[in-house]
């Protein structure tokens, strides 16, 4: 069973085993350096839907089949399925699982989705609640800008700490056996507003919350940045890992070269027009399911912390002149 | 966890070390494209008065043309590239005015005809006729007012 | 030639005002058209904008503050002709002509083209 280690860190006595992932990216995506790894490369936006929303969630839909696929399990193994987006209602998720005949869980945890959703499902089945479940996420550029931005032929001016949403979706299976790497604890985080108010500074936003669950999993767990191979936040960007950096020298830890970040890998930032790198569930869930899964499969990585970081931002409570709240959760994965 | 920094100090921190626009750049491209986009318009206005047209008609036509320039190079997916490069001087001159009512309609359109295309299309524009209009007003009065003192 | 030029300098200037308050002010681009507007509303009233647009030609009618001014010269044409009624009819009849071509134009080619992602 699962056993509480210091004040937030959830130690998993089964560790759940990460069977397989998948990620679909859009043309962008698979313009970037992380383009082989990726399984499917979408180069029409509409992904041959009608509608954004529609695009995203067939990209959900095809990555979730794709990792069942690839782990080897048929769709009625799941035990549960669980999801997020960014849009209003999860609409991208629960339209993607709407046929899929599995009982299905809607989380929202913005861009820290995919954290949440391996750190719920890994204690379902540490718990012996489940044996097998499907963590997904995604995001698409198109359906984020319209909702949270501007529409996409208005013609403005992106701002330097602005980030680009990823068009994606990524999958993994964990189940209670089989081969793969492993979740051995998961360190939830709180949601810590330092009062950011700018909507195009995202990464500043959630860097405080990152900090926050680091310092907090390091202290539970009495380990050290050196006893990870990699710490890899969600989308902070180039401009939040910065600020990440600043934060956690100020709790007398030292990043080293340990920390990477999900937004800045995606994307060639000099090359790419993106400004500060990626952002969106998508973005932290393509790159694990497909790159991070590779990396361990080689061998290359032994133990890392992946912290998907969330910006709580709702468009309207900005526009309320309200600040952004920011969230991230941790999962420990072991070779 | 003690808080290391307060969160007036990270705002501080975070304002100090956000990277800035690249000001010096973007003016000179809000410049050139906003004084490309008035050299057509005044090239519109030039060709129209040499058919002998009156002054008003001149103007008249001159910004219809604008606007469905700025409609069409929206509906063809040029307009937000100049509205990337040029900023200010793709979204001041008439046609990012007409950019602004295109594209929010294009772009909810698949909500339907009449709370998709009919409804947003002033969703950027709107605040600019309802200021607009409401500051005429605002002027017409004191112009009235004016008129009788004077 | 030179109305031309005219036309080009002052549009230009006229538009890295607005550039100016975008990069230093945070003003968002719908509250700078907005502010815009106004602006060419007051200098129209105040007799300012109409030397701007006799020395600038386009360049000063084609921005929006351009928009302002024709909004502010057809209200106080009609409030000459028609009295008080003409607060209320002056504005929007001035720019009647760009009103319609903005949503004739904009329904026709919304209905006709698709959003497409940004490369």
């Amino acid at each position: 069973m699962a056993k509480r280690l210091g004040q937030q860190t959830i130690v998993l006595d089964k560790q759940p085993i990460v069977l397989a992932g998948a990620a679909i990216v859009g043309r962008k995506e698979g313009d970037g350096p992380l383009a082989k790894y990726f399984d499917e490369v979408v180069d029409d936006e509409y992904a041959g839907e009608k509608t954004f929303e529609a695009a995203e969630s067939r990209l959900m839909r095809d990555a979730f089949i794709k990792a069942l696929e690839k782990s080897g399990k048929a769709a009625k193994d799941i035990n549960v399925i669980l999801s997020g987006d960014l849009l209003n209602q999860c609409t991208a998720a629960s339209y993607a699982f709407r046929d899929s005949d599995t009982p299905y869980l809607g989380l929202f945890g913005a861009c820290s989705t995919m954290s949440e959703s391996m750190l719920i499902g890994s204690i379902l089945i540490d718990s012996g609640a489940a044996d097998y479940v499907a963590c997904a996420a995604s995001s698409h550029f198109c359906s984020a800008e319209r909702q949270f931005r501007f529409p996409l032929e208005y013609g403005s001016q992106r701002t330097p700490t602005a980030q680009w949403t990823v068009t994606g979706a990524g999958t993994v299976i964990l189940g209670k056996d089989g081969q793969g790497p492993r979740i051995t604890c998961v360190t939830p985080g709180k949601i810590i507003d330092e009062g950011i108010k700018d909507a195009n500074n995202m990464g500043a936003a959630m860097s405080p919350a990152a900090c926050d669950t680091i310092v907090q999993h390091l202290q539970d767990t009495g380990r050290s940045v050196d006893d990870y191979d990699l710490i890899l936040t969600g989308d902070l960007g180039s401009f939040g890992s910065a600020m990440l950096r600043e934060l956690t020298v100020r709790n007398h830890i030292d990043l080293k070269s340990k920390h990477n970040d999900c937004g800045m890998m995606i994307f060639d930032l000099a090359r790419q027009g993106v400004d500060c790198g990626g952002s969106g569930c998508g973005c932290s869930a393509a790159v694990f399911s497909a790159y991070i899964l590779e990396q361990f499969r080689l061998g290359l990585l032994k133990r890392i912390l992946f912290i998907a970081t969330g910006a709580l931002l709702s468009p309207t409570r900005t526009q309320q002149g309200e600040t952004i709240p920011g969230i991230a959760h941790a999962v420990c994965v072991e070779a | 966890m003690k808080k290391p920094i307060s969160k007036h100090e990270y705002q501080k921190l975070v304002e100090k070390k956000a990277p800035g626009s690249h000001v010096v750049r973007n003016l000179f491209a809000a410049f050139f494209t906003g004084g490309l986009i008035c050299t057509v318009g005044q090239g519109i206005m030039m060709l129209v008065k040499s058919f002998g047209a009156d002054k008003d008609t001149v103007a008249a036509v001159t910004s219809i043309t604008m606007i469905f320039l700025g409609a069409f190079l929206t509906g063809i997916n040029v307009y937000d590239e100049i509205g990337k490069f040029g900023g200010a001087g793709a979204s001041v001159p008439i046609t990012g005015f007409s950019n602004s009512i295109v594209s929010p309609a294009m772009e909810f359109k698949k909500e339907g005809y009449v709370m998709g295309v009919g409804a947003k299309m002033f969703l950027i524009a709107g605040p600019v006729l309802v200021y607009g209009i409401f500051a005429s007003v605002v002027a017409g009065i004191v112009y009235f007012i004016w008129k009788q003192v004077m | 030639m030179i109305d031309l030029s005219k036309a080009f300098l002052l549009g230009g200037v006229i538009c890295v005002i607005g550039q100016l308050l975008i990069d230093l002010t945070k003003l968002t681009p719908a509250r700078i058209m907005v502010l815009f507007v106004v602006c060419g509303v007051v200098l129209g009233l105040l007799g300012i904008y109409p030397c701007l647009v006799d020395w600038g030609g386009a360049g000063a009618t084609v921005p929006l503050t351009g928009f302002g001014n024709v909004l502010a010269k057809g209200v106080m044409k009609d409030v000459d002709e028609f009295g008080f009624l003409g607060v209320f009819t002056g504005g929007v009849k001035a720019a009647a002509a760009g009103i319609t071509a903005a949503v004739t134009f904009g329904y026709i080619i919304a209905i006709t083209s698709k959003a497409r992602i940004k490369k």
